[in-house]
């Protein structure tokens, strides 16, 4: 007899039971932001206004109007994609020379790197704000970009040190053969093969930088404070401004929950380091 | 112009040294041919000779001048790859123009010149295509005009035909060796496959564990293998080699005939033996006797057909000026 394997009730209908169990789990919270966002700081704390209540728009209005939102906006979008560009821009190379020529220390290198992100942030806290303030680098969005591509660098480069391993050895070695210099292998054959990975792991990166808030809140004050900073200072420890403090947040999840919407795709193939193909 | 010669090469990996102190010097325009069991050190040897890989010490010459630490873009050497190495994001016209946009040539002539060359390997209904819509004898045409285009000093082909079904193996055996007659550029080819380098080499270097073993055309290495391991590799069927009683009374150590040089009687000869297996091609037969007096099976080549099967008695008659005789080391005693 035929051995067939025989689907178990779990995998039919407990699956995408714990399926829907989780996303909703995930996405409750953002709805949740969302909801409130429209209601009155009053409202928003009314047990009896949990789910009706009369939405207003005086959050989003009046975060335009006080808050300077664009500005905000503006800075977080400068930070993030200057820091992806120069993140790829130093990665791709260093993953080139790593995917192609590694040498004996290549994995210990890549280890290395992966290991600086085990490191805790507050512990060189102290150093990072005394070495900025001095070097007059403060609040400066030249810092903020610094920094985002400096905490972003190890997790890009070992993304595209897979994609890349993925290539052929030998194609790279033809484009030598056929008088390619290494600027050529990168951009004539390295980038457009790897096209689709490099674009995952930039835009993942980008939602990394987007995202931070670590050292955007504590390293800055007005000019280079992102979006991040701008929800930290509608925190109210009192807790009545949930409205406001919603609204806020919403503004500031939003491009890149549209963002990460638009590519899917691409992000499920670099959270997985191209496993999935 | 392509003299390509190795002065005193080696090669190291760690510890393990694949190719010990090697000399070798390729004549301008020759077409040669590097055989060897797999992990002889032959694509290795070409590797170096391409700059793909470094030399541990030694010296390489090409032309004259001392290309040991020139990039292998820089060599003028072309190399068509096992595995073709065709760029998949391009298309064949860009995939054959790709060395020529490399070294700054003008559109214009970059078209014409990956034009001249696809006719001449009947790719020109193909130019438009991505490498992954072509079959693998078209992607191995697209990779041998890539090398064309740019009139290199020297082509290097690592294994180029290993990938391809047999029938396809044979045809481009045939187009290899007819762009080396009307190139007459210098090509050095990496084969495993003896027949390979029998039928396409005006020089072939057997190589064993990184050391020539012999160096010379295919008939010399034929009629004049110099040891053992030469005359066991180069030919098909494979020689027959014996050694003890019945080499001595043929006062060697080691003897070795080739199938095609022994004949056969079915009343009487100088070796008795017993059909095993016959083999019957119909333009020839072989016959792989046993239970003889000289090793476990001696394999005979017959012209022709010869009613012969299983259990016969059969007796084998060596051509005498035909016998390949060697010393206790293995090497060509003169006769």
């Amino acid at each position: 007899m035929p051995i067939v394997a025989n689907a178990s009730r779990f995998s039919k209908f407990g699956r995408p039971t714990l399926a829907w169990i989780v996303g909703i789990l995930f996405f409750f919270p953002i709805f949740w932001m969302v909801l409130t966002s429209f209601k009155t700081d009053a409202d928003a704390v009314k047990p009896e206004h949990l789910i009706f209540f009369k939405p207003t728009f005086d959050n989003y209005l009046n975060m335009t109007e006080n808050y300077d939102y664009w500005r905000f906006a503006k800075n977080s979008v400068i930070t993030a994609v200057m820091a992806t560009v120069f993140t790829l821009v130093v990665g791709i190379p260093c993953a080139y020379a790593m995917a192609f020529n590694p040498s004996r220390a290549t994995k210990d290198v890549l280890m290395w790197m992966l290991s600086t992100k085990m490191l805790p942030a507050a512990a060189v806290l102290y150093p990072m704000t005394f070495i900025t303030k001095t070097a007059g680098l403060f609040d400066t969005h030249f810092l903020i970009i610094l920094v985002l591509s400096l905490i972003n660098m190890p997790i890009v480069i070992w993304m595209l040190f897979t994609y890349f391993k993925e290539i052929p050895k030998d194609i790279i070695e033809a484009g030598q053969m056929d008088g390619a210099n290494t600027w050529g292998e990168i951009t004539e054959i390295l980038v457009p093969l790897a096209w689709g990975g490099i674009a995952s792991t930039a835009l993942l990166c980008f939602i990394f930088c987007w995202n931070e808030a670590y050292w955007t809140v504590r390293l800055t004050t007005t000019d280079a404070a992102t979006l991040s900073k701008l929800i930290e200072g509608n925190r109210a420890p009192e807790g009545l401004f949930f409205g406001r403090l919603s609204a806020v947040s919403a503004a500031a999840v939003g491009p890149i929950v549209v963002l990460g919407w638009f590519c899917q795709k691409q992000l499920v193939q670099g959270l997985t380091f191209g496993a999935v193909k | 112009m392509g003299r390509i010669v190795l002065n005193n090469v080696t090669k190291s990996f760690g510890d393990v040294e694949v190719i010990p102190p090697l000399d070798l010097t390729i004549e301008d325009g020759e077409f040669t041919v590097f055989v060897g069991p797999s992990g002889c050190g032959k694509s290795t040897l070409l590797r170096m000779i391409a700059g793909l890989e470094d030399l541990t010490s030694g010296s390489i010459e090409i032309d004259g001048a001392v290309a040991t630490n020139v990039p292998p873009a820089q060599r003028g050497l072309a190399m068509v790859f096992q595995s073709y190495a065709l760029y998949p994001h391009m298309s064949v016209r860009k995939n054959i123009g790709f060395p020529l946009r490399m070294a700054k040539m003008g559109q214009a002539e970059i078209k014409q010149r990956v034009e001249i060359a696809a006719k001449s390997l009947n790719l020109m209904d193909y130019l438009d295509r991505k490498p992954a819509d072509l079959s693998g004898g078209q992607r191995q045409r697209v990779a041998i005009g890539r090398a064309i285009v740019r009139e290199p000093a020297a082509f290097l082909f690592d294994e180029p035909l290993s990938n391809l079904d047999a029938a396809l193996r044979v045809g481009m055996r045939l187009e290899i060796g007819e762009l080396h007659e009307r190139l007459k550029t210098t090509m050095i080819y990496v084969t495993h496959d003896q027949v390979e380098a029998m039928t396409m080499a005006n020089k072939i270097v057997v190589l064993r564990a990184g050391v020539i073993e012999q160096v010379g055309s295919p008939l010399e290495l034929y009629h004049k293998p110099q040891n053992v391991f030469v005359a066991g590799f180069i030919g098909s069927p494979k020689m027959n080699i014996f050694s003890g009683s019945e080499a001595a009374k043929l006062g060697a150590s080691t003897v070795g005939i080739r199938p095609e040089h022994l004949d056969v009687s079915m009343s009487g000869g100088r070796w008795k033996g017993r059909v095993g297996v016959a083999e019957h091609l119909g333009s020839d037969t072989f016959i792989h006797v046993s239970d003889t007096s000289l090793a476990d099976t001696v394999t005979v080549r017959i012209t022709g057909d010869i009613a012969v099967k299983h259990g016969d008695t059969i007796y084998l008659i060596p051509q005498s000026d035909q016998l390949h005789k060697f010393d206790p080391q293995g090497m060509r005693v003169a006769q």
